[in-house]
């Protein structure tokens, strides 16, 4: 730090930086962002979750429905499905935290693997953009009837593939399919934290 | 006069012998027999079961946490020790005898009831419609045969 002139002062000298000190300091050191310690873990799910198990849907569109267990997406998301045919519960993607998983499990094991594969790539479930978008003039017409929401012949056959054998596993035990086909619900004195699944 | 018959009141006493059910504590729900009175609220009891799930160590009981039952062990000396009490408890059958009582048949049942499955509670559910239909089927049967005739 010896940058600058001496410089001559009557008798004596003195050195005279080339930049001066800073008069003014900030009062408060300067923040440093805080670093980030969590990490991102691959979701654990419960071990009764195992691929067949019958799970009782508790929130959402289809909340009490008793679905099939297909497999485990990330991040803690299940893919089930109804069978469609029995419940009426499509091949769906549900959270975890909201399912109770029974003691009951069917064979899974004859499912088509390339269309479950293909069902649960993360984007199999997008909606697809609409190509004409809602006019104004439409929404204001009267009595013309909306159009009804078709389901894409793709997905259909999809549904068909992956439930086949599991409908054909189903039919081989007594009361299975109504069980399926059965909504769950609590009745008067039922104590769910005290019940066994 | 009319002859009046007497009969005697078959008390359930507390008495050397007498077996209790448990219906508090550690041992809720278990058998024990009464071996010797402390005084009028206490007994020391012992049940040494057959069942290994179901014995019942030597031990003060207040009467408050018992439910005196039918059965008792005849004879059996004062405070006899567990040794013998076990020996007269397999001489009488005593858990036979439970099994078969219509308190301990309700109590396995409300167990197994407890224990059972969703898929298996559908079960039964649709199990017990079915016998319904059946049960009332024949009855209208009976009850039309009834109105011809």
């Amino acid at each position: 730090m010896s940058d600058g002139q001496t410089k001559q002062f009557g008798k004596g000298q003195r050195l005279v930086p080339a930049q001066k000190a800073q008069k003014w300091y900030p009062v408060d050191d300067e923040s440093q962002p805080k670093k980030v310690r969590k990490s991102i873990r691959p979701a654990k799910v419960r071990e009764t979750l195992q691929p067949g198990t019958i799970l009782i849907l508790l929130a959402g569109r289809f909340r009490g429905k008793r679905v099939v267990l297909l497999k485990h997406l990330d991040q803690g998301v299940l893919l089930v499905t109804g069978p469609f045919k029995i419940n009426g519960v499509p091949l769906r993607r549900v959270n975890a935290r909201y399912v109770i998983a029974t003691s009951k499990r069917i064979d899974i094991a004859g499912v088509d693997a390339k269309t479950l594969e293909k069902v649960s790539t993360p984007d199999y479930f997008t909606k697809e953009k609409k190509a004409e978008k809602k006019s104004e003039e439409a929404f204001f017409k009267q009595g013309e009837k909306p159009e009804k929401k078709k389901v894409a012949s793709a997905r259909a056959a999809d549904q068909k593939a992956v439930d086949q054998s599991i409908l054909s596993s189903v039919k081989k035990e007594e009361f299975l399919s109504s069980y399926l086909a059965t909504t769950f619900s609590l009745r008067n004195g039922d104590k769910p934290h005290e019940m066994k699944w | 006069m009319a002859d009046i018959d007497v009969t005697l009141a078959s008390w359930k006493l507390v008495e050397v012998g007498r077996l209790v059910l448990i219906r508090r504590g550690p041992y809720a729900g278990k058998l024990a027999a009464v071996v010797e009175i402390v005084d009028h609220r206490r007994v020391l009891v012992d049940g040494p079961s057959g069942e290994e799930q179901k014995i019942v160590p030597r031990h003060v009981l207040p009467l408050a946490h018992a439910t005196l039952t039918h059965f008792v062990i005849p004879q059996l000396p004062r405070a006899a020790g567990t040794g013998p009490v076990k020996k007269l408890w397999a001489k009488n059958e005593i858990d036979g005898k439970w099994a078969k009582s219509g308190f301990a048949q309700k109590t396995d049942r409300a167990e197994r009831r407890k224990n059972l499955t969703d898929f298996e509670r559908f079960k039964v559910l649709r199990l017990r419609k079915q016998a319904r239909y059946e049960v009332q089927k024949s009855y209208a049967k009976v009850k039309a045969a009834a109105a011809k005739s």
